[in-house]
């Protein structure tokens, strides 16, 4: 068939019922088009309204209950002092990620990680607070504790009692990534303290530790989903967790009737809080965001912590609750490992401790 | 080939055209993505070797290279007959089937994860009764090969769907009517019509899987020199406040995904040139 | 008959149901064909589907309301359609400018053009986050300008915007470059030769014959838009209420153990992309209707 002769010919026949078709098509899209920019004025306009204070806490994974509990009390506090309404915004997510955020512009007024040496990489990589940021509150700046404890089975079927038992063969242990997950780290370094006080010597532990991750049958790239890999998924005898995620954990999954597990040794976890010097000068919001820090250490905000199964940093209450939290030895990263810069570097920077451990 | 260049010269919106192109390809997508190879150009070539080439990541450029190679080979010859069967059979429940096609890009990835390992882990749907025949899906190197074949589906489909749908019904009378059969019909006639849509879905699919992080890291078990894929990696860099590092890998892989998608939009250039002729 | 055949010229579509013999498999290659494709798709789309709603209502429906009735999901809701409805239409214009300057045209350059319209496909959603944070990050090239006049990029909604845009760049464009290609010029010729200007043969003869591939572009472009993840959790500062999208709300809800609430989200964008495939279906049948008229 000659295409050009055809061409006319469809040409004539289609063009008409074609641009009906096409004047529907754009007739909805220009409904689109001006119901997006109504729906973008609504969305401005509900930012423009607001007249209260607004502060934002940005931190990691295992705190959202915990603040959601401790931010109206603060903003109840905060508005007999003042008469002000507060809100605070939280955002979480993996410790370093956060760090990060904060780092690349995130305009956090105060930051609550899971190590000092993120909130130290706020002064490294961009300034934002001094370095002795530590000192400027009680106990390192840190309002509650915790440390890593082992959730099992109901039963506790395989007899885990300590860290010593994690090793043995036919054990699955359930851990996240050391190098994607500040939970890990920690867990990661209690099994190495344990070792070292238990085997002596460097290379013990390192191999302590080493034949503990082959029995690590999944690493998750965060503790949550450690978790639910443990939980939901029922894989693994044993999760290695924080104290109040554990007890979080069989909260949540009552059902199961998952058991804790308290070793005879662990690490000191002190998860520190900070003011962020720069975002808050902008801001002007230094004195609301100070106030809300201090209040962290008040004795109402450490009954909360104790409520969310953080241990208390003030002595007095630690006493009074002493019998919900377990004694055992506590070994501290400064005093086992010579601070977190130095912890980071030996075992969880690239071409580290835990990647030989890996390396064939 | 003078004749159809003067022809071409008949349209107007050229220069428009083009014009649009080039200022909003370069405003979305090269000048950020040049911030990635600038950050990585402030590296020294050790540190870059370092970076991009210590064992654990080049264990983990196989595992993102094979897993997506895999998954997009399956893509396509399960995608071409999946948009064959929904342009051209009538079935029961056809709109549904179209419908779900685009699921994969509507499930945020990491659903599509945490779905997948429900299904596949040894308590799941479908893992509860492999697992027991010593079959593994969850937290191996399957579980990655499913994850990426999940997620690459629709780019096969939807860039034959609508080629095969203007196909015209003429050629394949004609190539009956001359005297072939239907194979003959398929292989001589339609496959040849629709392999550059066929290479540019494969294409996608497969580039799509090498730089997909989110369902994957959830089924994959992240197990280092085993079940690691390469976006991991740069997480990880990142979480060492390691930007360089991270940008690095990224800028390997996007040359490697560049050079790739470059060969294969040659080699359709050339077979639309030589199928016309 | 004569009727049908005239109109699979322009409605292939109805094909399917008037098949004409040379265009016809036989019965059992029918079968098995649509067959393997409905497995292969049971298996890889429709399980995790069904894990998605089955999880959702696993509570019953009184979970599942209040899941997506809470105020944070609506917000999360409402953030995911603007990103969508502001990058989607960006893309639209662009794939058609894109495709209509690479079909139409023979220049030098043009599969390295293809190319970077692809790559985005190629980066992986952690970098395409990344980048924009190394532009308009406080340690990034604008951040400090943008830092002194007060101007939010990333941790913001545009910021939200510009990492959907980036993703969903090429599939317009994607979609329409292999149809227009295989269509070629010639009515558009003869449309000029007829007297029509450029727009003319582009409203006219152009976009009605690239409708479907437009279409899917569209519906695809706005799926991922809305699924995307890792791009948007990199630059949206994850602030509760404020700055999460429906995916992003996904994991809050995960991490927070309340799996009935998460896969409950998570069902509501399987529900948008079903809507956006009964508006196409809508939009077909319409069409069916005018052209049986």
């Amino acid at each position: 068939m000659n295409p050009r002769a055809y061409c006319t010919k469809f040409w004539a026949n289609t063009a008409s019922r074609y641009s009906q078709c096409a004047r529907l098509i754009f007739t909805q899209v220009k409904k689109l088009f001006s119901f997006s920019f109504a729906l973008l004025a609504f969305f401005f306009s509900t930012f423009s309204s607001a007249k209260t204070i607004e502060l934002l806490n940005v931190s990691y994974d295992p705190t959202r209950e915990f603040y959601a509990d401790l931010n109206p009390a603060f903003a109840a506090h905060w508005k007999a002092k003042t008469g002000d309404t507060l809100i605070v915004k939280q955002s979480h997510g993996g410790s370093g990620k956060q760090a990060r955020g904060v780092i690349d512009g995130l305009q956090a007024d105060v930051v609550t990680l899971a190590l000092a040496a993120d909130i130290d990489a706020l002064h490294e990589h961009a300034q934002l607070i001094p370095r002795d940021w530590q000192k400027r509150l009680p106990y390192n700046a840190s309002p509650y504790t915790s440390t890593i404890v082992f959730l099992v089975r109901k039963g506790n079927p395989k007899a885990i009692k300590d860290w010593g038992d994690l090793v043995k063969p036919g054990v699955l242990v359930i851990t996240p990534n050391p190098k994607t997950s500040g939970g890990a780290r920690w867990n990661y370094l209690a099994a190495w303290a344990y070792a070292r006080r238990h085997k002596g010597s460097e290379a013990d532990a390192q191999k302590f530790v080493g034949s503990l991750y082959k029995n690590v049958p999944v690493l998750d790239s965060g503790a949550r989903g450690s978790t639910t890999t443990f939980a939901q998924r029922g894989i693994g005898d044993v999760l290695l967790a924080w104290e109040n995620e554990a007890h979080l954990a069989r909260k949540e999954f009552h059902a199961e009737g998952y058991e804790i597990i308290v070793p005879s040794l662990s690490i000191l976890a002190e998860p520190p809080v900070c003011v962020v010097d720069k975002n808050v000068k902008k801001k002007a919001t230094q004195a609301v965001a100070q106030a809300y820090l201090e209040y962290l250490f008040s004795n109402e905000a450490q009954h909360i912590a104790v409520r969310h199964f953080f241990r208390p940093s003030s002595p007095a209450i630690a006493l009074k609750y002493a019998q919900h939290f377990p004694q055992l030895e506590l070994v501290s990263i400064d005093a086992e490992f010579g601070g977190w810069t130095q912890a980071q570097k030996t075992h969880f920077a690239d071409g580290g401790v835990f990647d030989q451990i890996y390396a064939r | 080939m003078s004749l159809l260049r003067k022809q071409h010269s008949v349209l107007p919106g050229f220069g428009l055209s083009l014009g649009f192109t080039l200022a909003y390809l370069g405003l979305i997508v090269l000048v950020p993505l040049s911030a990635a190879f600038l950050k990585t150009a402030g590296m020294s070539w050790a540190d870059f070797v370092a970076a991009v080439a210590s064992p654990r990541v080049m264990a983990a450029y196989r595992l993102s290279f094979f897993a997506s190679l895999a998954a997009a080979s399956v893509n396509a010859f399960f995608g071409l007959i999946v948009a064959w069967v929904l342009v051209r059979y009538a079935f029961p429940g056809k709109r549904i089937v179209d419908a779900l096609v685009d699921l994969p890009f509507a499930l945020p990835t990491a659903v599509a994860g945490i779905a997948l390992t429900a299904i596949y882990a040894k308590n799941g749907w479908v893992g509860q009764w492999l697992e027991p025949h010593g079959v593994k899906i969850a937290f191996t190197e399957i579980g990655v090969f499913v994850a990426l074949t999940f997620i690459g589906l629709p780019f096969v489909v939807r860039t034959l769907q609508p080629v095969l749908e203007e196909l015209q019904p003429e050629i394949e009378e004609a190539a009956a009517s001359l005297g072939a059969n239907r194979w003959q019909t398929i292989s001589r006639v339609l496959l040849p019509e629709l392999f550059p849509a066929l290479l540019t879905g494969f294409a996608l699919s497969f580039a799509r899987a090498l730089g997909e992080y989110g369902s994957v890291v959830f089924i994959s078990g992240n197990m280092p020199m085993r079940t690691e894929i390469v976006p991991l990696l740069i997480i990880t860099k990142l979480e060492q406040y390691d930007y360089r590092g991270a940008t690095a890998i990224a800028v390997v892989m996007l040359t490697a995904s560049f050079g790739l998608l470059l060969l294969i939009n040659l080699i359709q250039k050339w077979s639309r040139r030589h199928h016309r002729v | 008959m004569a009727v049908v055949v005239t109109s699979t010229f322009v409605k292939p579509r109805l094909m399917a149901e008037a098949p004409l013999r040379a265009t016809q498999d036989p019965r059992w290659v029918r079968w098995l064909l649509t067959g393997t494709a409905l497995v292969f798709l049971a298996f890889f789309l429709l399980l995790p589907l069904v894990a998605v709603f089955g999880e959702a209502l696993r509570r019953g429906l009184g979970a599942y309301f209040a899941a997506v009735g809470d105020a944070d999901a609506l917000a999360s809701v409402k953030l995911t359609l603007i990103a969508a409805l502001i990058s989607v239409p960006a893309n639209v214009v662009f794939g058609v400018a894109a495709a209509w300057c690479i079909a139409k045209y023979s220049f030098r350059g043009k599969s390295l053009l293809i190319t970077l319209i692809d790559l985005p496909f190629a980066v992986s959603p952690v970098i395409s986050g990344l980048i924009y944070v190394l532009v308009f990050g406080a340690q990034g090239w604008l951040g400090p300008w943008l830092i002194e006049h007060d101007v939010k990029i990333i941790f913001a909604v545009p910021g939200i915007v510009l990492a959907t845009t980036f993703v969903t760049f090429p599939f317009v464009a994607r979609e329409l470059i292999p149809l227009m290609q295989a269509q070629g010029s010639e009515e558009e010729y003869a449309a000029i030769t007829l007297g029509a200007n450029g727009w003319q043969a582009f409203w006219r003869v152009t976009l009605p014959n690239i409708k479907w591939g437009l279409l899917y572009g569209v519906i695809l472009c706005n799926a991922r838009a809305m699924g995307e993840f890792g791009a948007v959790s990199v630059v949206s500062g994850h602030i509760r209420g404020e700055t999460n999208t429906m995916p992003l709300h996904v994991e809050i809800l995960y991490n927070e153990y309340n799996f009935v609430g998460a896969f409950a989200v998570a069902s509501l964008l399987a529900l948008l992309a079903l809507v956006t495939l009964v508006l196409k279906s809508i939009v077909e049948w319409r069409h069916a209707q005018a052209h049986a008229a």
